[in-house]
């Protein structure tokens, strides 16, 4: 149907219509007979299809259409032009649909719908961690309930898959902040300090907070996108039906793998922060090593550990929790589980940083 | 009557894996064809290869003309619009309004003003009996809706070819007839060549002027003519089995 279709005139003002219309010619076909009802400024015109070789459906919409808006009176159909006619079902067209099509909500709407959805979000959120504050005992007296096979599965995916980005990033922030901290204590004479800077930001603060937020950016968008693909594939469905309980079946082997490894991870990440400052001080600032790790131990000890690594276990809970959650919270198709995993790592993210604000007051009270 | 499609001594695999050997045939220009086998025989592997999405090593696959396996990337995708398929699962995009996902070839291959672009969307919803839907999204519909949905889109740009995956699989046998209907209606009204992949016999038989019988052991064709004659007359066992079994 690529030929396409002749447009002559007869004496009469009748438009004869020969070749073939078919898609591909329907943008020229209608521009040119707006041009003739434009032009000729007539209350309607007789379009004759007797040399019509064919139309697709296209074509004979096009000349539907022409013809419903009153401007033109088609005759002389042949049989095969008729037969695709036949497909057209003109009432359905004008049916009017039976959604509104979705409108642009007005600002204040939109603002309250977002607090709504905040309020009811944060409901989900704690029903969630009740439903978690019960199932994780259940799991822990009862032992053989867990899925263990799946708990090394997970903290293979978590922990041990992960400690080459988490070592590599680590052992950069610990070169970067050395360097230029290294800066500004050099004008000082002050060289040793980068030392104790360094130790001070890896343990306390950057080693669990980094960690955390690859592990987020890792691992809990995985939880998400997995359990929202179990939930539009129907097998959180079949689970249930099978007497499973979703949240013990696929949340608590994913949240105890997450516990377990990421203190083990931020420690590996501490490692490798003082590392990293150690090279710059060894080779940027002339420290020797015992130096750089006396003067590290020197204001760094047990309880600074002990406490980044409560923060961890903390922030594992929030990261594994806020994924599973949000893949338990899909529903719809796979733009629901592109949602799930965003809104999973922005969720722990922002709660792993209110997480570390609450624990920096708690601790300076502590001592 | 012209062919459509020619496939000559196709070898299909993935990597090592054969799966099809040798495989030649030939769709009539207009005609309903059904490539029929049990599951794994390799009739989805070979519907990949007729519209393009596998390219050829062994033997050769014309679509319309053109040789899928010399044709460079860009003709293929030209080539691509000149047939429409339907997915198994209706392969509608989950972001899009129905009205949005048929107008999506349309609006990336013409420049159709906007009230024709409507009136064309609702038509082609019409034909396939989903008239008012164009606002409802996919999740919105149950599986069959979502066929007949997949199907608009296939025919939004009225190819010359149609191919269909499974086009009744999961459908009951009521909404499986509305397909049929729909697949006749569009094959007799516009003269469509259609090719359909499928185990479904009640479709092959009201269907069908021509199949073909995949084989998973023999990796290739064990059958080939009108359906009628093969459930008639074949003597072949393993065709006996595929097309006398009790559908009821």
């Amino acid at each position: 149907m690529a030929k396409g279709y002749q447009l002559s005139r007869e004496k009469d003002g009748t438009i004869r219509l020969s070749g073939q219309l078919s898609l591909p010619q329907v943008p020229l076909f209608l521009k040119e007979m707006e041009r003739i009802f434009h032009e000729e400024n007539q209350a309607s015109f007789k379009i004759d299809l007797t040399d019509l070789e064919g139309v697709d459906s296209a074509g004979a919409l096009a000349l539907a259409q022409l013809e419903e808006t009153g401007k033109a009176i088609i005759k002389g159909m042949t049989e095969e032009v008729r037969r695709v006619f036949e497909l057209i079902d003109r009432d359905t067209i004008h049916q009017p649909p039976l959604h509104e099509a979705e409108q642009r909500t007005p600002l204040f709407e939109s603002v309250g719908a977002l607090c709504i959805k905040m309020a009811y979000d944060f409901v989900t959120l704690m029903t969630f961690a009740g439903e978690l504050i019960i199932s994780l005992p259940y799991c822990l007296f009862h032992p053989r309930s867990l899925r263990w096979n799946d708990i090394f599965r997970n903290m293979k995916r978590t922990g041990v898959d992960a400690l080459p980005i988490v070592g590599l990033l680590s052992l950069l922030i610990g070169l970067i902040m050395a360097f230029m901290s290294s800066l500004q204590l050099k004008q000082l004479g002050a060289n040793i300090y980068v030392a104790s800077l360094v130790g001070i930001a890896i343990i306390k603060e950057l080693g669990p907070m980094m960690t955390a937020i690859i592990v987020a950016g890792r691992s809990g968008s995985a939880f998400a996108a997995e359990i929202g693909t179990m939930i539009v594939n129907e097998e959180v469905d079949a689970l249930t039906t099978m007497g499973f309980h979703p949240i013990r079946f696929l949340a608590i082997p994913k949240i105890i793998a997450t516990a377990i490894v990421v203190p083990l991870l931020t420690l590996y990440a501490m490692m490798f922060g003082i590392l990293g400052g150690l090279i710059v001080g060894i080779i940027g600032l002339d420290i020797t090593l015992t130096t750089y790790l006396r003067e590290s131990l020197r204001v760094v000890d047990v309880w600074d550990v002990t406490t980044s690594l409560i923060k961890a276990f903390t922030f594992a809970l929030l990261i594994a929790g806020v994924g599973c959650h949000r893949g338990f919270q899909v529903s719809g198709g796979a733009e629901a589980v592109g949602e799930a995993t965003t809104s999973a790592v922005v969720t722990s993210i922002f709660l792993i940083i209110v997480a570390d604000a609450a624990y920096a007051v708690i601790l300076h009270y502590i001592g | 009557m012209e062919e459509a499609i020619i496939v000559e001594n196709l070898t299909a695999a993935y990597g090592d894996n054969v799966i099809l050997t040798d495989v030649s045939f030939r769709v009539l220009r207009g005609e309903i064809f059904a490539i029929a086998g049990g599951s794994g025989c390799g009739k989805s592997t070979l519907l990949k290869y007729l519209i393009g999405l596998y390219r050829p090593e062994v033997g050769r696959v014309i679509v319309e003309g053109v040789d899928i396996a010399q044709a460079d990337d860009d003709t293929i995708n030209a080539h691509r619009r000149k047939f429409g398929v339907l997915f198994q699962s209706g392969g509608l995009i989950g972001s899009m309004t129905l009205a949005e996902n048929i107008a999506l070839p349309l609006k990336e291959t013409l420049h159709l003003p906007s009230p024709f672009l409507t009136y064309l969307v609702r038509a082609k919803l019409g034909m396939v009996n989903l008239a008012g839907y164009e606002n409802h999204y996919p999740a919105e519909l149950s599986g069959g809706m979502k066929k007949r949905a997949g199907l608009a889109r296939a025919i939004a740009l009225d190819p010359a070819i149609l191919f269909f995956d499974e086009p009744t699989a999961g459908l009951d046998p009521v909404t499986s007839r509305e397909i049929y209907e729909l697949i006749s209606i569009i094959n007799r009204g516009m003269k469509t060549t259609m090719v359909i992949v499928t185990h479904d016999l009640d479709l092959i038989f009201r269907l069908a002027h021509e199949v073909i019988l995949l084989d998973g052991e023999k990796k290739g064709i064990i059958a080939r003519g009108k359906p009628e004659e093969l459930k008639s007359f074949t003597r072949d066992r393993r065709v006996q089995a595929f097309f006398q079994r009790d559908t009821r």
